[in-house]
């Protein structure tokens, strides 16, 4: 929440390399790559199967924060769900560390755009759930999960119920429950799609910070390209149906950064421009199906 | 409760006992096919003051617990079962829809024939009255229930029991106890089915002694019991439950 000024930097950055070095070896390099990864499946019993994702290869570096835009239904969240190991690839496969991804873990945490938040929990046992269900003993739950509140600024918030916090409180909550199992990747869907400018800009920041104290690998799915040049350092363009990666571009632009800046705009019109042909095509499809549906 | 809902009620009910005791002086029908309201007062009266009234109640809230139970317990497990499996959905509960609408009376003569006049044939009227109908709200509640919570569930690390313990179950609570209050419902009908038809204590059988005394003034006091009673639990038990998951959840407080 606070603003990171120049000269906080180098002495954050110090800290976070303590946080690093003090983590267990090999914690913080973990490696997923996905190859010639392939995704369809049927949408009702007698229509020809949709291709969500073809032949999708990638490869997500150690503590790297990845974006991936493109047009709603190019299979963006596929590829999460996916990674997170929620879902099988029909073909190809997802690795982590060269082993195949099985099934989901706590090392991989998935954030959705609507939050998923347990609302028979308060905000505290929400956060604590992960490690409660490793079986984590009560009195280390309950500092771990204050430690993680506390860096989402929610500390005074530990007891109370999911429906009395506002939108952006919520999707904290959401990160903080995420990150207190100390996740190695953190996959986040949509995250901010639904909450107010304001509230973006200052989880933008939040976010931010916390990948870089806990040094942890993020794959950030949005359809904003802006919010993913300003959060990313590689950028990946997604096409519309057939899902598959189309361009890739680094985002060389120094942090801090904000979303309103001109740097992050005139980068943003760059990748805009090679996306708008596909958004296009969406739209296309999108027109031709509406009235064969009536 | 606000007071004007207090107010109306006391004048509603007062105009019933009124129209009643009119009823009473125009004398249509003879008194012992409709008594007045000091005799159905009489007849509580001596209910509760010889004790069989308290044994009756005593009786009657013991077996339908017990029975309610077993039933909660009972349709638990296959909602789980049938939430868990394909082959189990497909079967088990187009059955348990068919059973659910089979009123209970129709199990007693097969009780009666397996159990005899005993207290187990009045348990499985109970139990085969009201396991259904929990089981379906429960098995509706999961199967209606957001994916997301799954998904949340099984990221976290819960799996097999630990997914359905702290994740599914809770998740469909509303549905869970809609279910009960629903399960609740055929419980306590099946009850006085059963308690009519047997030969055994309980408010039921007080009811049949009524009929076979001749004695209308004692049939409408165990009506009024029950109906109290019946309102009693609803109240005090279901509607404190609902107010405790609006307040946790969030969702509309229950009129």
């Amino acid at each position: 929440m606070t603003p990171i000024n120049p000269t906080e930097l180098t002495a954050q950055q110090e800290q976070i390399r303590l946080i690093r070095a003090r983590r267990a070896p090999g914690s913080h390099n973990t490696h997923i790559s996905l190859h010639g990864v392939t995704q369809s499946f049927s949408p009702n019993k007698n229509a020809p199967p949709l291709v969500a994702l073809n032949n999708v290869n990638l490869e997500i570096h150690p503590g790297e924060f990845l974006c991936i835009v493109g047009p709603s239904g190019c299979g963006k969240s596929s590829l999460l769900n996916l990674i997170a190991g929620l879902a099988f690839p029909s073909s190809g496969e997802v690795q982590l560390n060269g082993e195949r991804v099985t099934g989901p873990g706590t090392d991989r945490i998935l954030i959705f755009q609507e939050h998923g938040l347990f609302p028979w929990l308060t905000v505290g046992q929400n956060v604590e759930f992960g490690l409660r269900m490793l079986g984590i003993g009560r009195k280390e739950r309950r500092e771990r999960a204050d430690h993680y509140l506390r860096l989402v600024h929610l500390t005074s918030f530990r007891d109370s119920y999911i429906h009395q916090l506002s939108g952006g409180m919520r999707q904290r909550v959401a990160i903080a429950r995420a990150l207190a199992t100390e996740p190695k990747i953190l996959l986040l869907d949509e995250p901010f799609a639904a909450l107010d400018a304001q509230t973006r800009d200052m989880l933008h920041d939040e976010l931010e910070r916390l990948w870089r104290e806990t040094g942890c690998t993020i794959v950030f799915v949005t359809h904003n390209v802006r919010e993913s040049v300003r959060l990313g350092d590689r950028v990946l363009l997604m096409s519309f149906r057939p899902g598959t990666i189309i361009n890739e571009f680094a985002i060389p632009l120094q942090r801090p950064r904000h979303i309103e800046e001109n740097r992050v705009a005139q980068l943003a019109r760059e990748i805009l421009d090679h996306l708008r042909a596909d958004i296009n095509k969406a739209m296309e499809v999108e027109f031709a199906n509406t009235p064969r549906s009536k | 409760m606000p007071i004007r809902r207090v107010l109306n009620n006391v004048i509603f009910y007062a105009v019933l006992l009124g129209i009643w005791a009119w009823v009473i002086h125009l004398r249509i029908w003879p008194p012992y096919l409709f008594p007045s309201q000091s005799d159905v007062f009489a007849s509580l009266r001596s209910g509760f003051s010889d004790g069989s009234f308290f044994i009756a109640i005593a009786v009657s809230l013991r077996r339908v617990a017990i029975g309610y139970v077993i039933s909660v317990v009972l349709g638990l497990v296959l909602s789980l079962i049938i939430s868990s499996s394909k082959f189990f959905s497909d079967t088990l509960s187009p059955l348990l829809t068919s059973l659910q609408n089979l009123p209970s009376i129709c199990w007693l003569p097969l009780a009666l024939l397996w159990f005899g006049l005993s207290e187990s044939s009045i348990l499985f009227v109970i139990i085969m009255g009201a396991t259904p109908s929990i089981a379906m709200a429960v098995e509706s509640g999961i199967h209606s229930m957001p994916r997301i919570y799954s998904q949340v569930g099984r990221n976290l690390g819960a799996r097999g029991v630990k997914l359905f313990l702290h994740v599914l179950l809770p998740a469909s609570l509303p549905h869970l106890i809609a279910g009960m209050k629903q399960g609740w419902a055929f419980a306590w009908r099946a009850l006085f089915s059963a308690e009519m038809l047997s030969i055994t204590i309980g408010l039921g059988q007080q009811l049949m002694q009524g009929r076979d005394l001749n004695d209308m003034s004692l049939v409408m006091a165990v009506m009024a019991l029950i109906l109290v009673l019946g309102l009693t639990v609803n109240f005090v038990v279901f509607r404190s439950v609902e107010r405790w998951l609006a307040r946790r959840w969030g969702t509309s407080n229950p009129a």
